[in-house]
């Protein structure tokens, strides 16, 4: 199971002169198990911020979010994270990334590996096992950070901009093995992203967020079949009322 | 000429060609300009006094106890010097408490404390460890401690969701190997600091043997050929020490950091 609520959470930061900004406003959503949603908004709307809270590596400051109607207070395994930047260790090599989460848990050296190695072969990087990340494209390496995050069978997997960097082309190729990926693991996964594109590509639930302070403006569920095809008129439609409504928000 | 034989002559021959050029020069100069074995030893003079401490034994007696000092010294610097840049890195409040104190003794001289190095372990190797020590210690801490400070905050968050999420596990897994190359290249400068404390240290007084006392001992005996031949050994020795630590670090500790040089 992977139910994420979310109820009523805001969150500020102090910043050096002693005010704070309001990041989330009394922000309140739920998640279902094996949903794929993602989060999208003006950038600096604290959707990084939401998921970062999910993670537990942010603790807000009134409201709750449980996993599976269990608090969460600080990051532990049951949630995966796939970051924006190059997070992997650049010290280890891809199969020792892949291992640290499972080795973290307390598994056997030979049990990790395993795991690891089934992974690997899911994003379809064998073959780079022993390489060591600065090796390696940066479609690649994200590979490896989706693999490393999945390695710890997180009930939900949770996603900051996670091809961002990636050109246009491998951030095709890797939205639609992510999507192989989450029909093979049916776990939860929550994805921010400021692409229009990306997120009505993927999403079953897209939340489109205000800009500062952050809230939840409207949840619109994705109705189109899958595998889906991005030039459809279906999702050119949606994708327009998407831009409409982002463009409403960059006004304000 | 084939083009093999310009790539040698640019590949090593330059090298080679110039010290060979130094060496004809040192000799000339030496033997026919100074003309005076005292003032200027010449090359041949230095190889032959070199051949001598090899034929007595003297050579292999006092680079023994030049690497024991060297030793104790760099080796205590690591043992007290990590875990202090470990937990002042890591930890705030170590920061604050170790600060103020490494602000004031580090600025001191290390060959200030031979004095006491005598008063507290008499003429003893411990002794003229213990200045190396003195030397060798700040600028392990310092790079330690650098180090863990510039830890990315981005791997320590990879790190905690990935379920490792207590103090001594992200320093062992996380920051330790994140700050290796600055803690390997404080070692270098400690190395090479070290490295001229223990030949001040024999020099002066806090031991009766090594290879910086016999510098001393043969300028006494106005034999200024040995002289120069220990001063070359340790010239020598300070290189190789430091090119087997870069091998060994570049080539198997930081691997992952291609085509970076501590």
């Amino acid at each position: 199971m992977g139910e994420v609520k979310i109820s009523d959470v805001s969150l500020a930061f102090d910043k050096e002169n002693g005010e704070s900004t309001l990041a989330l406003d009394n922000v309140s959503l739920e998640i279902r198990d094996k949903e794929f949603i993602c989060f999208i908004g003006p950038s600096g709307c604290g959707k990084t911020t939401l998921l970062r809270t999910i993670a537990g590596l942010e603790t807000p400051d009134s409201g709750e979010i449980t996993l599976d109607g269990e608090r969460i207070t600080v990051p532990d395994s049951k949630r995966g994270m796939v970051f924006q930047e190059y997070s992997l260790f650049p010290w280890n090599t891809v199969i020792q990334n892949i291992t640290f989460g499972p080795r973290m848990q307390g598994m056997s050296k030979g049990e990790s590996l395993e795991r690891a190695e089934k992974y690997l072969k899911l994003v379809g990087l064998e073959q780079f096992r022993n390489s060591y990340p600065y090796e390696l494209s940066g479609g690649m390496r994200q590979r490896v950070a989706i693999a490393r995050a999945l390695a710890n069978e997180p009930k939900v997997l949770l996603m900051d901009e996670p091809f961002g960097a990636l050109d246009a082309q491998t951030r095709n190729t890797l939205q639609n093995e992510l999507l192989d990926v989450w029909a093979k693991n049916q776990i939860t996964i929550v994805f921010v992203t400021h692409s229009v594109d990306e997120a009505v590509f993927l999403a079953d639930k897209i939340v489109v967020m205000t800009a500062r302070p952050g809230k939840i403006k409207k949840v619109i569920n994705v109705e189109l079949p899958r595998p889906r095809d991005r030039t459809s008129s279906e999702a050119n439609e949606l994708r327009h009322k998407l831009l409409r409504m982002l463009a409403e928000e960059r006004r304000n | 000429m084939s083009k093999d034989s310009a790539k040698g002559l640019s590949g090593r021959g330059i090298e080679l060609l110039s010290l060979a050029t130094a060496i004809v020069i040192w000799q000339l100069v030496a033997a026919h300009i100074v003309a005076d074995k005292f003032l200027l030893p010449s090359f041949t003079d230095v190889l032959f006094a070199f051949l001598r401490i090899v034929e007595t034994g003297a050579l292999f007696t006092d680079l023994s106890i030049s690497l024991l000092h060297f030793g104790i010294g760099i080796i205590s610097a690591l043992v007290i010097g990590i875990p202090i840049g470990v937990s002042m890195g890591w930890f705030k409040t170590a920061n604050r408490a170790f600060d103020p104190i490494i602000e004031i003794i580090r600025p001191i001289p290390p060959l200030a404390w031979i004095p006491f190095a005598i008063i507290w372990f008499g003429l003893t190797h411990i002794s003229a460890g213990f200045v190396v020590f003195v030397g060798a210690v700040f600028p392990i801490i310092i790079n330690t401690f650098d180090g863990f400070k510039s830890v990315p905050k981005i791997y320590v968050e990879a790190a905690k969701v990935l379920g490792c999420m207590t103090s001594v596990p992200l320093i062992r897994h996380v920051a330790f190997p994140s700050a290796l190359p600055s803690i390997a290249s404080g070692i270098r400068i400690a190395m090479g600091v070290g490295w001229m404390c223990l030949v001040a240290a024999e020099m002066f007084g806090v031991s009766s043997s090594g290879l910086g006392y016999k510098i001393w001992w043969h300028y006494y005996l106005h034999q200024m050929d040995f002289v120069l031949v220990y001063m070359l050994i340790l010239g020598f020795l300070g290189l190789l020490i430091d090119r087997i630590f870069r091998w060994y670090v570049d080539g198997r500790l930081l691997k992952w950091r291609a085509g970076v040089v501590v």
